[in-house]
């Protein structure tokens, strides 16, 4: 019998061995069907064994060292707990994308940019969550990272898709740099690069705040933080949507993975400003994130930002359940952890789900600006269902998941009266009210985009002539809209399943809930507060069927269609309806003002002039304008100064070598 | 059988809530009349109103989806829910645990986010400017109710509305600085969410400062009696809330009551409901609706009412 860890091993070899069939056979007709199948394949087997682990409540961690890297000290792999859950998260989420990209992979005019570069990015996040040392955590989060910038520049040839991928490239390479400095802080002077033994290490305070702050840079930026989520945006959407759904769905909980790992883990007991910082940039990158996606007409850009809220609203969890374990509060950082984690699959759900949708939506229209689109739920009815039932889940509404990962965060945030610390006092409830507005406004951007892109009238030709998508690509996505529902009603299953990561990373769990009456979930006790997603649902169908069920049978059956009720003056082209830009605009004129610098400029021609009157908004990203443009401008002014070293004459190239030299005897004469 | 005794209950007070709701509206609108010195239709006119929309056909835009047609349903059974989830008469009935007081908000926030996607569904103007208000003024609203909600659970250690209930009711409780700024916090949301005045005017169409009847302008017949029905019980609902949080006299304890305390509980009930609504019809009629980009000022002094509340409550328990 192979150990676990083995055969999840063997899951990423025959991944790895997929990407090296695809390279060989990627001008040939089937590749995409064989490749995608292997993956699903290899998927499906990875969750089955990841999930086995965590259902039998997590035995002792299973090891593995390869004899492949650094010489005499190979590469070390591990399973535990919080690896299983992980491992669940990304190969489902990879079972999913490879399912929706055997349909969608049809599309693909270069398939053989994308088809290797799959299944190693597939390899590479299983990789980086068994890694055991820190030399083999770094290769594979920079195999991970290159994997999927090749697939981000799947499409190089459309516009603005070179320029994204340069940019994610510059980010990920400063994000493995935090890293690196990280890992080396954590060694410490021994220079023990494996887990186990930075693990039983003591580290200094200063250390810690270093580290803490160096993998906020590091896993912060891959998962996408404010202010280090600039490349987000422009990089997860230029992907092929399946992609795109796993960048954004997955590849940032691999991040946060990292973070966890090394935060939670391998740093031992947190001190209780730690979670101040984590706090507050998680609350700031949720509101953000949020406001930037009301903001934005693109759907996979407005995905790729609502993806930043989530991080956001994870990363609070995390700060949370800090702050109560720095205060030995144990059930409370249970309740905060598995909110958080919770948070984690439920975004790799719904989110994937959504950039399937969108993926939809840009195969049968080729468009992804929501300002040319609209009416789709005519002509797309089964894919505007299933991303109707994403955009509810991921506002956060009940019955569906988001809710139930919100609504243990907010319990969380009401244990805050315990913590003896004024700062975290004060602060946790107004990071649970910035919580609360970005849950509203997830709701208020979701409204925007599901009625921007499937109701109303069509605003462009494509829009008018869409067609259904293939079944694979709604096999999929009904899949995890399924899903959403059933971790929304019956969340105690997966609150129960998460115990054992719980009780390895804070050392506590939630009550168990699968005795709970009537399969409600309790986070504290019955007495405080408890939910039941599944009642909830059956009393919502029984009280609207009856009520239909009444009023057709009593009252009236009777409809008639008509037109729109226009005022008398009804509005001929669909030009003149909400669009999206329009329908963002009071929370544009509330938040704008402050957080993009939002004007509005009419241009009102004088009466008796002909010319149409013009409406021009402006916005500015001040974290790129303010934070990144002069960085770059810095960069590229001393580049171009030092470009002139390049043409020199040999002479002066001497005199310089000559000149370096002097300095450097001099400086070390006068250190000594 | 204690089950079934427990779920008739829980039955006799989803309709007594349904029943309820109507009659409340009609209450208010007399007394608004009476106030400026109408007649004004009898309390009784929204049943009448009610009944004779859903003996019309309905008249559905042409490009209309099935979302417009399901959305009355699904609003209105999530706000019946809701409404239903709230003490009233008693408190610990069958079903309470259900959900708590932030599920119960986040169930009227499933309402509006279906309500908000059928004004965007037919394509016209009125209904995208409606939805466009509508979320933004949520928006404004939930992180003030967070606030007041966490007031309360400072108070009451849970967010159960039943215990929060038995709690505030209890003696010890008192008087508190900090409960009575939670208690205008939640009436500012209150008036919000309702979309009464100063923030919204239920009573007027086709005007460009409003919100809520601008989003459901397109329908008609039984969907739009679904919907104004919807409209009466969350009234119902928030004013339910406050009674039963902030003037919990005389609420029967469920299980130990008799016959008689449930009784009296109703009346009591009956009592709160009619000194509400009247005192609701008198702040409409001595207010003026504001324009739509004040309503942050208001609801932002709304959120800083909890959070006051919340700090005095960290300063001291007894605050």
């Amino acid at each position: 019998m192979m150990s676990a860890v083995a055969l999840q091993m063997s899951c990423v070899a025959a991944l790895l061995a997929a990407a090296a069939l695809a390279i060989v056979l990627s001008r040939s007709r089937n590749a995409a069907g064989l490749i995608y199948g292997m993956t699903i394949t290899i998927s499906v087997v990875a969750t089955a064994a990841a999930m086995n682990w965590l259902v039998r409540g997590g035995p002792e961690a299973s090891a593995l060292v390869l004899p492949v890297g650094l010489p005499w000290l190979g590469a070390h792999f591990r399973l535990d707990n919080l690896a299983s859950f992980f491992l669940v998260v990304v190969n489902f989420g990879g079972a999913a994308a490879s399912l929706y990209g055997l349909g969608y992979g049809h599309h693909e005019t270069e398939p053989h940019r994308v088809l290797p570069f799959f299944p190693a990015f597939l390899a590479g996040m299983n990789l980086v969550i068994l890694a055991d040392d820190a030399f083999s955590f770094l290769l594979c989060w920079e195999f991970m990272s290159l994997a999927s910038w090749a697939l981000v520049l799947a499409h190089h040839r459309e516009p603005g898709n070179a320029a994204a991928g340069y940019v994610y490239l510059v980010m990920a390479s400063f994000g493995t740099l935090a890293l690196l400095l990280a890992f080396g802080l954590l060694a410490g002077p021994a220079g023990d690069y494996g887990f186990a033994a930075i693990r039983a290490a003591q580290h200094a305070p200063g250390a810690v705040g270093l580290v803490l702050i160096l993998m906020l840079l590091g896993a912060g930026s891959k998962a996408g933080l404010v202010p280090l989520h600039v490349w987000l945006p422009l990089a997860h959407p230029a992907a092929p949507s399946h992609v795109s759904a796993l960048m954004s769905g997955v590849m940032t909980k691999v991040a946060i993975y990292g973070f966890i790992r090394v935060v939670f883990d391998l740093l031992g007991q947190p001190a209780w400003w730690m979670s101040v910082i984590v706090l507050f940039l998680g609350a700031v990158t949720a509101v953000m994130g949020i406001l930037y996606a009301m903001m934005e007409q693109d759907l996979k850009r407005l995905l790729a930002y609502s993806t930043i809220e989530n991080v956001g609203v994870i990363f609070v969890g995390l700060g949370l359940a800090l702050g109560f374990q720095a205060n030995g509060l144990r059930l409370a950082a249970a309740l905060a952890f598995t909110a958080a984690l919770f948070h984690v699959l439920n975004h790799s759900l719904f989110k994937s789900l959504l950039f399937f949708g969108a993926g939809a939506v840009l195969t049968s229209t080729g468009e992804r600006d929501m300002d040319r689109l609209g009416g789709l739920i005519h002509r797309m009815p089964k894919t505007s269902f299933a991303v109707l039932v994403g955009c509810v889940a991921i506002s956060a509404l009940p019955p569906f998941n988001g809710f139930v990962s919100e609504w243990l965060m907010f319990q969380a945030v009401l244990q805050s009266p315990d913590l003896p610390q004024w700062a975290l006092k004060i602060m946790v409830p107004a990071v649970g009210a910035a919580l609360a507005l970005a849950a509203a406004l997830a709701a208020a951007c979701f409204v925007k985009a599901y009625g921007v892109t499937f109701l109303g009238r069509p605003r462009s030709a494509p829009a008018e002539t869409a067609g259904e998508v293939d079944r694979y690509s709604l096999t999929a996505m009904f899949i995890l809209a399924a899903l959403c529902l059933f971790a929304g009603i019956l969340p105690g299953l997966v609150i129960d399943a998460l115990s054992p990561v719980s009780i390895d990373i804070v050392g506590g769990r939630m009550p168990v809930q699968a005795n709970e009456a009537w399969l409600s979930i309790v986070p504290i006790a019955d007495s405080r507060s408890s939910y039941n997603g599944l009642l909830v649902m059956v009393f919502i169908t029984i009280c609207a069927s009856s009520a239909a069920f009444f009023i057709h049978r009593f009252a009236s059956r009777a409809l008639r269609r008509g037109p729109a009720w226009g005022c008398g003056f009804s509005d001929p082209v669909p030009a003149a309806q909400y669009s999206g830009e329009s329908f963002a605009q009071p929370i544009r004129r509330v938040f704008g003002t402050l957080a993009f610098h939002a004007r509005d400029h009419v241009a009102m021609p004088p009466p008796g002039d002909t010319r149409p009157a013009r409406l021009r908004i402006e916005l500015h990203d001040l974290v790129w304008e303010r934070g990144y443009r002069p960085i770059a401008e810095a960069v590229g002014f001393s580049a171009g100064w030092l470009n002139r070293l390049q043409f020199l004459t040999i002479r002066r190239y001497l005199s310089l070598v000559f000149a370096t030299l002097v300095t450097l005897l001099l400086v070390l004469a006068i250190w000594s | 059988m204690v089950v079934i005794s427990d779920i008739m209950v829980q039955g006799a007070q989803m309709l007594l809530v349904l029943l309820l709701a109507p009659l409340l509206t009609g209450f208010v609108r007399k007394v608004k009349a009476r106030l400026v010195r109408r007649e004004g239709a009898s309390v009784f006119q929204p049943y009448r109103d009610l009944l004779r929309l859903m003996r019309k056909e309905v008249v559905l835009a042409d490009n209309a989806s099935w979302l417009f047609r399901v959305t009355p349903y699904v609003t209105f059974a999530a706000i019946w829910v809701a409404a239903a989830l709230v003490p009233t008469f008693a408190t610990g009935l069958l079903f309470n645990w259900t959900a708590d007081l932030i599920a119960i908000v986040a169930l009227l926030g499933s309402a509006r986010f279906f309500l908000a996607l059928a004004g965007m569904d037919v394509g016209t103007s009125f209904g995208g400017i409606g939805s466009s208000r509508e979320v933004m003024i949520a928006a404004l609203a939930e992180p003030a109710m967070l606030l007041m909600v966490f007031c309360l659970a400072l108070v009451a250690g849970s967010t159960q509305l039943s215990t929060v209930a038995n709690v505030l009711a209890s003696s010890y409780v008192g008087l508190r600085v900090s409960l009575g700024m939670a208690l205008i916090a939640l009436i500012m949301v209150a008036l919000a969410e309702n979309g009464r005045i100063p923030i919204d005017n239920p009573a007027t169409h086709l005007e460009l400062t409003m919100v809520h009847e601008a989003m459901v302008l397109e329908y008609s017949g039984r969907h739009l009696a679904m919907i104004e029905f919807g409209a009466f019980l969350k009234l119902l609902l928030y004013i339910s809330l406050i009674a039963c949080v902030f003037m919990p006299w005389k609420i029967a304890v469920f299980g130990s009551g008799t016959v008689a305390a449930y009784a009296i509980g109703a009346g009591a009930y009956l009592v709160k409901l009619a000194v509400a609504g009247f005192l609701l019809a008198l702040f409409e009629t001595a207010t003026a609706k504001m324009r739509v980009f004040r309503v942050p000022q208001f609801l932002g002094a709304a959120l800083m009412l909890g959070l006051l509340g919340t700090l005095l409550l960290f300063v001291s328990r007894s605050f």
